[in-house]
């Protein structure tokens, strides 16, 4: 995927580098900021990537210029990849499998039965007073950042969305990143899979070159 | 138990709560407070103001650098400063500030006014940079334009696969904007290595805006104003928007050694 813009916004902690997705010398030292558009127009795919926080007070205005820059730039569909606490799940959400989906009503109609085909698993609502009533459910996304607001706004303003998210646990995301892209590919078919033998599907995947050094720096010499 | 922030940016206790009328008036209030005021004077009030280079020194071992290698009174003349409120310090919108103090000035090279040069001692919050950027940035044409940013950072945020107890500090990196041609003095930050605050502030808006633009990043191993971190920047006097500016060497060190008894001084009072 090639870049092709930039999110430029006030809403975001500032940050630069270089190419995270460098390959080699030649291309490594292009300069990435905190929110970048790629695109791949033969698929019709556009990724927004945000890799830096909020600032204080600032998540709501962001929300705001994202659906509608979604609008204006008439994406006809919109793919939100999330997590949310492992650790906050409850019962139900303990068993089985660690990945979730939720589609606004609109696009409901037109992929949801792709959805139970796939045999997928909706994220349930949690009771809303637990223990008191369980009547009162309400969608709860413990350490999802912006997804709940995103997703309820969408919901009411028609827009075409569906989040993917996994329960992840705080460490290594590594494993976690190619779940949940497995996941995702398991319905766009974006990347075909080699071999339908191929016992780890995540060798097709490549890990950029900015994942490196995740837990630190080299250990003093002097250590041993 | 110990709650681990957020990844996704944003804490369940903010995302849960909704804003009352009364909540709402207090941040506007703070806003108002924390606004960034860019004050140009003489004949800098006259805007846009035409630029051919822009050398931007954030944090105090950088701005003592533009002081002892750089500026002087005779060449250079203050044409503006930033005035801003916010939990680390405050500035006025005085241009007579001491070395001490926490202060944002420009200068103008009197012989020639299209290089401006900026030094910022204060800190600048993170809800404060983007009006910083739009503030100083909106005053000047960006035709022809060209951005040095100076700024150090401590070594323990250096990433690399050798220990950082090996490392010699301190030590210069640099990143570049797509527009930017010139040879730069020292080797490139490497992945993953990332620059945060101001300087990647005015670094992203310059890629934005497709202006040719370079930071030098120092990696030290002392936060307070300190002879080694600021003589660390020299090899950047040899790069081409530096060269003609360097003062004399022997005026240089006098300026550096009086720096340094100023805030020496300062800092004896705690002892």
């Amino acid at each position: 995927m090639t870049k092709v813009g930039y999110f430029y916004t006030d809403c975001l902690v500032p940050m630069v580098g270089n190419n995270p997705y460098a390959t080699a010398e030649e291309n490594s030292t292009e300069l990435s900021i905190n929110a970048e558009v790629y695109s791949l127009p033969s698929k019709k795919l556009v990724v927004l990537q945000i890799r830096s926080p909020f600032i204080k007070n600032k998540y709501r205005p962001f929300c705001e210029t994202l659906l509608s820059w979604v609008k204006s730039s008439k994406c006809a569909r919109v793919v939100l990849l999330s997590s949310s606490h492992a650790y906050q799940r409850d019962d139900e959400q303990l068993l089985g499998t660690p990945l979730r989906y939720l589609l606004t009503p609109d696009l409901e109609k037109a992929v949801g039965g792709r959805m139970k085909e796939l045999n997928w698993k909706e994220m349930e609502k949690v009771a809303a007073y637990p223990g008191i009533s369980d009547t009162d459910k309400v969608l709860h996304i413990p350490g999802g950042g912006i997804t709940k607001l995103l997703f309820t706004e969408s919901c009411s303003e028609g827009i075409q969305m569906a989040v993917l998210l996994k329960f992840c646990s705080e460490g290594d995301n590594i494993p976690d990143a190619f779940v949940l892209v497995n996941y995702l590919n398991e319905w766009l078919q974006l990347i075909k899979s080699e071999s339908n033998n191929s016992t780890d599907p995540s060798s097709q995947w490549k890990i950029p070159s900015s994942w490196r050094l995740l837990f630190g720096n080299g250990l003093p010499p002097a250590l041993f | 138990v110990v709650v681990a922030p957020s990844r996704a940016g944003l804490d369940e206790e903010e995302e849960a709560r909704e804003e009352t009328p009364e909540d709402r008036e207090i941040r506007r209030e703070i806003e108002k407070k924390r606004e960034v005021d860019v004050l140009w004077t003489g004949s800098c009030a006259q805007q846009p103001l035409v630029c051919s280079r822009f050398i931007v020194a954030i944090g105090r071992n950088a701005a003592a650098f533009l002081s002892s290698f750089i500026l002087d009174s005779v060449c250079w003349e203050v044409v503006g400063v930033v005035k801003l409120w916010n939990e680390w310090c405050r500035t006025s919108n005085t241009t007579n500030v001491l070395p001490t103090d926490s202060f944002c000035l420009f200068y103008r090279l009197i012989s020639d006014p299209t290089v401006l040069l900026c030094q910022c001692s204060c800190y600048v919050a993170e809800d404060q940079q983007f009006q910083w950027l739009e503030k100083v940035f909106g005053s000047m044409q960006k035709k022809g334009l060209q951005v040095t940013i100076l700024s150090t950072c401590p070594v323990a945020d250096y990433k690399t696969q050798e220990s950082t107890l090996t490392l010699v500090s301190p030590f210069l990196k640099a990143l570049k904007t797509k527009e930017f041609q010139e040879p730069v003095c020292c080797p490139l930050l490497e992945q993953p290595n990332i620059v945060r605050d101001l300087p990647a502030a005015v670094l992203s808006y310059c890629q934005v805006w497709q202006i040719p633009a370079v930071l030098y990043q120092c990696y030290t191993d002392v936060i307070k104003l300190d002879t080694v971190t600021i003589e660390a920047f020299k090899p950047l006097l040899s790069s081409k928007v530096l060269k003609s500016l360097a003062k004399d060497a022997s005026e240089s060190t006098k300026v550096l050694k009086k720096f340094l008894t100023t805030s020496e001084t300062h800092n004896n009072i705690y002892i």
